[in-house]
């Protein structure tokens, strides 16, 4: 814990349960080689619920994936990474799976995708179950309804035996919640846990998220696309772009005082239910692709304030306010 | 203002067959149900609800690309019938549809160029020449440069994918343009600059759309009217601002309270719904959405409320604001 604790700003936020830092990721070998991380640095708190908010190809998921460890041989993951104070970059795969599942947790953003077809699901819980406890027989089956019950699917012992093709998208993803709580992780990644869902849905598992937070004391990081979800769940935010963080702020700060001409855009674009209706104002042009990225500011050839220097460096995440970073040379001192 | 389209009382219900143990039993799915609305020339009526409420089997039989089971469509007074005749190809000229994935609607082994023109062709319309210059001049007015005339869609972006798509819809200057789910598939920068150009076209264009999103945000930013669709039928049609700021249908209410707002961030106070939507297949007599309906009565479990006028722009279906239910007046409940 000791080297811990120098890159933070601030001092009555409880522990730092992840750090990462420096991380950066890239596919392919040789002139292919497309990098889309470029030194991410990023920490987690202790039961704290840290929103990823970005565009698609923003590396919000990859971030997670290679942190734990899922890229796969064709990634390139550089980068230190704790958790607790100890290292656990480059664990071998027999270590990493003593974290993933019991400390780290990860949901996805298609659960019928991500169970298994073919076995019930009451089968795919005790598997869990039995892998991250230890547990056998009926205690791991008793565990396991256990799991159902605290998502909330009604007739837990009848839908024990159900196939996730029974269930519905919604139930899936609570099944989904249920394996992951399995290990009782400190922290539990929610990657888009809603974007397949419909509105109504989506409101259950946000609420259920939160529910399972507070009772677990768990960290959440949640990855969306869709700030509006992050508003409501998170306390703190962190905006990506292409492959970089573009701003870390308090929820309430980010909303209100929005400092990176990106986030900026970003609030404007969405339309609002609550506020009177009117034109959007929309970010020009499109999101650069990883690989050709631009020299300076990725942000810089969409951006309403480019200056000369954007052209030429890439901005550094720095301080503006406590509890607030911004990567822009406008609120650089 | 004219009434473009009228749909009238229209259903759709499809034969299914649903394992049974290990056998099939055949049932009916009914994906649309007595479903009503008008809408009027230049104006955009927004469809909304949740998967499987029926909303792109409306935009079909609007289209005439699946025969209805009862009522009609009416464009432009004249019933669009879904046999491909003459008749059919005549009115399809003024109506058309954008979707949601661009790729997919798009061939990718034909340069974008020549896709936007293809219903000219189609058509017969205006001489090579003539038609070439139409295309460019509209894929330029969409926001598409010279540069990206003569590339395939996959050397597109998202955004650039679907203005070619828009473009191709656009360029018979139809009076009405389906959108099913145009935006959902990009991204939220994308969102709002095929939002402003949908509103754009609009009001340079004068089409009408029938924009259908599960998404309610985007729904009120582009619509006249919103209609919101549970299993088949429509619960509730309103103003968007009258809709969003007091939804009166229970379903209305949690739909609009589930949407999280970027303003009120977490003091925001919710309906949240139990349960899943009941399957289609298997629909009770009286409202559908009675079983996860907070304030069910027993009326509501017998009879199927109508869509009825609660003033000139709102509707409503619940029983809750019926004054008097005629529960014999309700045509298809006559069962015991």
């Amino acid at each position: 814990m000791t080297e811990l604790a120098t890159p933070q700003s601030h001092s009555s936020a409880p522990p730092i349960l992840v750090s990462l830092r420096g991380l950066t990721v890239s596919f392919g070998s040789g002139p292919s080689q497309v990098q889309v991380l470029h030194g991410l640095d990023l920490d987690v708190h202790v039961g704290e619920s840290l929103g990823m908010v970005g565009e698609s190809g923003c590396g919000k998921s990859v971030t997670w994936l290679a942190a734990l460890g899922l890229l796969g041989a064709h990634a390139q993951v550089q980068g230190e990474f704790r958790l607790a104070g100890d290292r656990f970059d480059g664990l071998n795969d027999r270590a990493l799976s003593l974290i993933r599942g019991r400390r780290i947790a990860m949901i996805f953003q298609d659960p019928a995708s991500a169970l298994n077809p073919v076995h019930r699901i009451g089968q795919q819980l005790v598997e869990a179950v039995s892998l991250h406890k230890g547990l056998r027989g009926q205690a791991a089956r008793a565990q396991a309804v256990r799991l159902l019950d605290q998502v909330h699917i009604p007739n837990a012992g009848q839908r024990f035996d159900a196939y996730p093709h029974e269930l519905s998208g919604g139930m899936n993803q609570r099944i989904m919640i249920a394996m992951a709580l399995a290990g009782e992780p400190d922290l539990l990644i929610a990657d888009e846990p809603t974007t397949a869902l419909d509105a109504t849905i989506q409101a259950q598992i946000l609420d259920l998220l939160t529910e399972v937070r507070r009772d677990q004391g768990m960290a959440m990081v949640l990855i969306s696309h869709d700030l509006s979800v992050i508003a409501q769940e998170c306390s703190r935010v962190m905006v990506m772009y292409a492959g970089r963080a573009a701003e870390i702020a308090a929820t309430d700060n980010l909303f209100r005082t929005a400092a990176h001409p990106y986030t900026q855009g970003l609030l404007s674009c969405v339309p609002d239910v609550a506020s009177p209706q009117k034109r959007l104002s929309a970010i020009p042009g499109q999101v650069p692709e990883a690989g050709r990225l631009p020299q300076g500011c990725s942000f810089e050839p969409r951006c309403a304030h480019s200056m000369v220097q954007c052209k030429e460096r890439v901005p550094t995440l720095l301080p503006v306010a406590p509890d607030h970073q911004v990567a822009c040379f406008l609120t650089a001192p | 203002m004219t009434t473009l389209l009228q749909v009238q009382t229209l259903s759709k219900h499809f034969q299914v067959r649903v394992p049974e143990g290990w056998r099939q039993r055949k049932a009916t799915l009914r994906a649309v149900d007595g479903v009503s609305f008008d809408l009027q020339a230049g104006q955009t009526l927004g469809l909304v609800g949740e998967s499987g409420c029926g909303k792109t089997t409306t935009a079909r039989l609007v289209l005439g690309l699946t025969a209805a089971t009862q009522g009609q469509v009416l464009f432009n007074g004249q019933p669009v019938e879904s046999k491909r005749d003459a008749t059919w190809r005549a009115q399809r000229q003024n109506m058309q549809m954008v979707y949601q994935n661009p790729l997919g609607a798009l061939d990718r082994r034909l340069n974008v160029i020549s896709q936007v023109l293809e219903p000219l062709l189609i058509h017969g319309l205006g001489d090579s020449l003539s038609q070439t210059e139409q295309a460019q001049e509209l894929m330029a007015s969409l926001g598409l440069p010279r540069p990206l005339w003569y590339r395939f869609p996959h050397e597109l972006s998202g955004g650039q994918r679907q203005r070619v798509v828009l473009s191709r819809a656009l360029i018979l200057k139809p009076s009405l343009l389906v959108c099913d789910e145009p935006v959902s598939a990009l991204d939220v920068s994308i969102q709002a600059q095929v939002i402003n150009l949908l509103q754009d076209v609009q009001e340079r264009l004068g089409v009408a759309y029938l924009f259908i999103s599960h998404d309610l945000k985007v729904v009120r930013q582009v619509s006249d009217q919103v209609a919101v669709m549970y299993l088949g039928h429509i619960v509730e049609q309103a103003p968007p601002n009258q809709l969003f700021s007091e939804p009166f249908h229970p379903y209305s209410q949690a739909l609009v309270s589930s949407v999280p707002s970027l303003w009120q961030g977490q003091n925001q106070k919710r309906h949240i719904l139990q349960g899943d939507p009941p399957s289609p297949l298997s629909l009770q007599s009286g409202c559908v959405f009675q079983n996860r309906c907070p304030h069910a009565q027993s009326i509501c479990r017998q009879v199927k409320p109508r869509l009825t006028p609660l003033n000139p722009e709102r509707h409503i279906a619940c029983h809750l604001f019926a004054e008097n239910p005629r529960p014999s007046a309700v045509p298809g409940e006559a069962r015991s």
